[in-house]
């Protein structure tokens, strides 16, 4: 399958083409730069692969949780993109592509994200990954105190910016039991485009209309204090 | 050639097709206003969500609206600034991906330019060059408008925008946001002549103006008098009033000088405060008296909207390319703009 993703719901800008054959990526971490580089990045890719926007399957997009901007450049570009050229368009947590990357590199089944959310509070996921290595939720994700967390039994591999920004999560997540997590070594801080993909193609697998508008951010954080401008 | 515009600068999500045979095709507008009435003012924030889950719809629908396959756009366009960052990221990613998807330019469009050229959207429309007065909530500006892309800032305000000073005065009388139209509806049951607040600024030389001390000789005014319905309204009144007259005083200078200058008088109107009935009718008298023209857009192109970037977008897709950089511009001056490539020669 012949796919193109794209995630920027941190401070990486990263695109992904699966040719078929092989992935490509492009990912530069550098903030505040998406809405530049981005499709840049998609042109490069595809003009590297000689693929064409038609000559695709489907786009993925990480539809969040993450920087607010970020997810809404990423799903703006994507659903452009999508209805440009007609294309499905598959919406993917950006969370469950941080995990999916820990399962990548090292193989883990279960993995724990807990992303710097600010405001004393973390995006908070549990994922397990299948027979065939791809993840899925095993507690809904949601944004959370530290102190508010709760982990399944068993043994998880930690990844995400949560873990470094707020040390006290360990202990909640632990519960006493200082084994049931350990740090993914090497663990990749930012999600990347190409961990979007499994998932993606299990989502256009078991079929469904992917329509671009119903692609849309998901942000956990609903309800903050809304500032008016000035 | 055929435009697809799109703005999303502040609290309206606008999308229109624009040809430059035929006119406007199609326009369809989301306003988010009962999103920020409850906070009493734009959440930026909010702004930018509402932008990116109705932005795609919209387009649909001028596209089918409008009687437009993909294949019939010759280009996009996009407001690039000034406005909210957030809120101008969602439409310049949008209009970028999409430009790329069609393989047609996308261009970034001035906001104001969009707002000065709004009258071209009508039949007949005013000949160049004109006076150009923009009363918006963000923004009040006399340009003189020699072409497109020939603009000269006669003044501007040095405070507040008119909008914005009938919003805040409206929330000092206890109005619900946003309260331009509600003041305005207040005013009609107020006694013109109980009250009297100054004139900001007519009393020298010169196109600047100033509102934010007129709020403030509200505020005393309220605090001093019991608060009553007719003592409100007749606030109400005085303050449209002395908001009004300070506007025709400045434009009436606009036109001397314009005439002076060997242009013809014309004067276009734009903005959302342009939709004030008693603005509408002094403008008119101070016309009459200089046998000047005298031209709005229609009411729904007063304000915020994607037909008039469409429009702005058909006079200057000459100058885009397919590179698809159009960035989102929080601060941009009118001034800095220039005329067409094309035009320019
Ligand atoms: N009848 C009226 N009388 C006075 N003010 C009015 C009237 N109708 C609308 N307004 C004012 O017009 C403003 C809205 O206009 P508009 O939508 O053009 O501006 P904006 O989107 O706030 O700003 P900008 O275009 O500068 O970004 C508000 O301040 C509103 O109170």
């Amino acid at each position: 399958m012949k796919l193109l993703g794209i995630e920027t719901a941190s401070d990486a800008c990263s695109v992904a083409l699966d040719t078929g054959t092989e992935v490509l990526e492009r990912h530069h971490e550098q903030p505040r730069m998406h809405g530049r580089l981005l499709l840049d990045m998609a042109v490069e890719l595809l003009a590297e692969a000689e693929l064409s926007l038609a000559g695709l399957d489907a786009l993925v997009v990480g539809r969040g949780p993450g920087s607010f901007t970020g997810v809404r450049i990423a799903v703006g570009a994507a659903q452009g993109l999508a209805f440009g050229a007609n294309l499905p368009l598959v919406p993917v947590s950006s969370l469950a592509a941080l995990a999916q990357g820990v399962v990548r590199r090292d193989g883990s089944a279960g993995v724990v994200t807990a992303v710097d959310a600010r405001m004393d509070e973390v995006y908070w996921g549990v994922w397990q990954a299948d027979a065939h290595g791809v993840v899925a939720e095993v507690v809904p994700e949601r944004v959370c105190s530290p102190a508010d967390i709760d982990l399944p039994a068993g043994h998880w591999r930690a990844s995400g910016s949560g873990w470094q920004a707020y040390p006290e999560i360990l202990e909640a997540a632990v519960r006493g039991q200082p084994g049931r997590v350990s740090e993914a070594p090497g663990q990749p801080q930012l999600a990347r485009a190409l961990d979007l993909l499994p998932m993606a193609r299990q989502m256009l697998a078991g079929g469904g209309e992917f329509a671009p508008e119903q692609a849309v951010p998901v942000y956990l954080r609903d309800s903050v204090a809304w500032q008016k401008n000035g | 050639m055929r435009v697809l515009g799109i703005e999303t600068s502040c609290d309206e999500t606008g999308v229109a097709v624009y040809d430059s045979d035929r006119g406007l095709l199609a326009h369809a507008l989301y306003s988010q206003v009962a999103t920020h009435a409850v906070f009493g003012g734009v959440v930026p924030e909010l702004a930018s969500r509402d932008h990116v889950r109705k932005l795609l719809p919209l387009i649909r629908e001028v596209m089918t609206a409008s009687g437009s396959a993909p294949g019939d756009i010759d280009g996009i366009a996009c407001t690039e600034g000034p406005g909210l960052v957030g809120a101008l990221l969602v439409g310049t990613a949008v209009a970028r991906s999409l430009a790329m998807a069609w393989d047609v330019p996308a261009l970034g469009v001035h906001h104001m330019e969009g707002h000065l050229l709004a009258p071209m959207l009508e039949h007949p429309a005013p000949e160049f060059p004109f006076v150009a007065l923009l009363v918006s909530g963000g923004h009040t500006l006399l340009v003189d408008v020699q072409g497109v892309g020939r603009y000269r800032i006669l003044g501007e305000t040095l405070d507040d925008a008119a909008g914005e000073a009938f919003d805040k005065t409206a929330k000092l009388l206890g109005l619900p946001y946003p309260g331009g139209p509600e003041l305005a509806r207040l005013a009609e049951s107020g006694q013109p002549d109980r009250f009297r607040f100054p004139r900001p600024m007519t009393d020298r030389p010169g196109l600047d103006f100033s509102f934010s001390g007129l709020k403030t000789a509200v505020l005393t005014r309220v605090r001093e008098l019991p608060d009553d319905p007719q003592t409100r309204a007749d606030i109400a009144r005085a303050f449209e009033e002395a908001v009004v007259d300070t506007l025709v005083i400045k434009c009436r200078r606009a036109l001397e000088a314009a005439a002076m200058a060997g242009d013809p008088p014309r004067l276009v109107v734009a903005g959302g405060v342009g939709a004030n009935r008693r603005l509408r009718e002094r403008m008119a008298e101070m016309a009459a008296t200089l046998d000047a023209e005298l031209w709005y857009p229609r009411p729904e192109f007063c304000t915020d909207n994607g037909a008039m970037i469409a429009c702005a977008g058909s006079v200057r897709l000459t100058d885009a390319d397919k590179s698809h950089a159009i960035t989102a511009r929080a601060r941009w001056s009118l001034s800095e703009l220039k005329p067409p490539a094309l035009i320019r020669g």
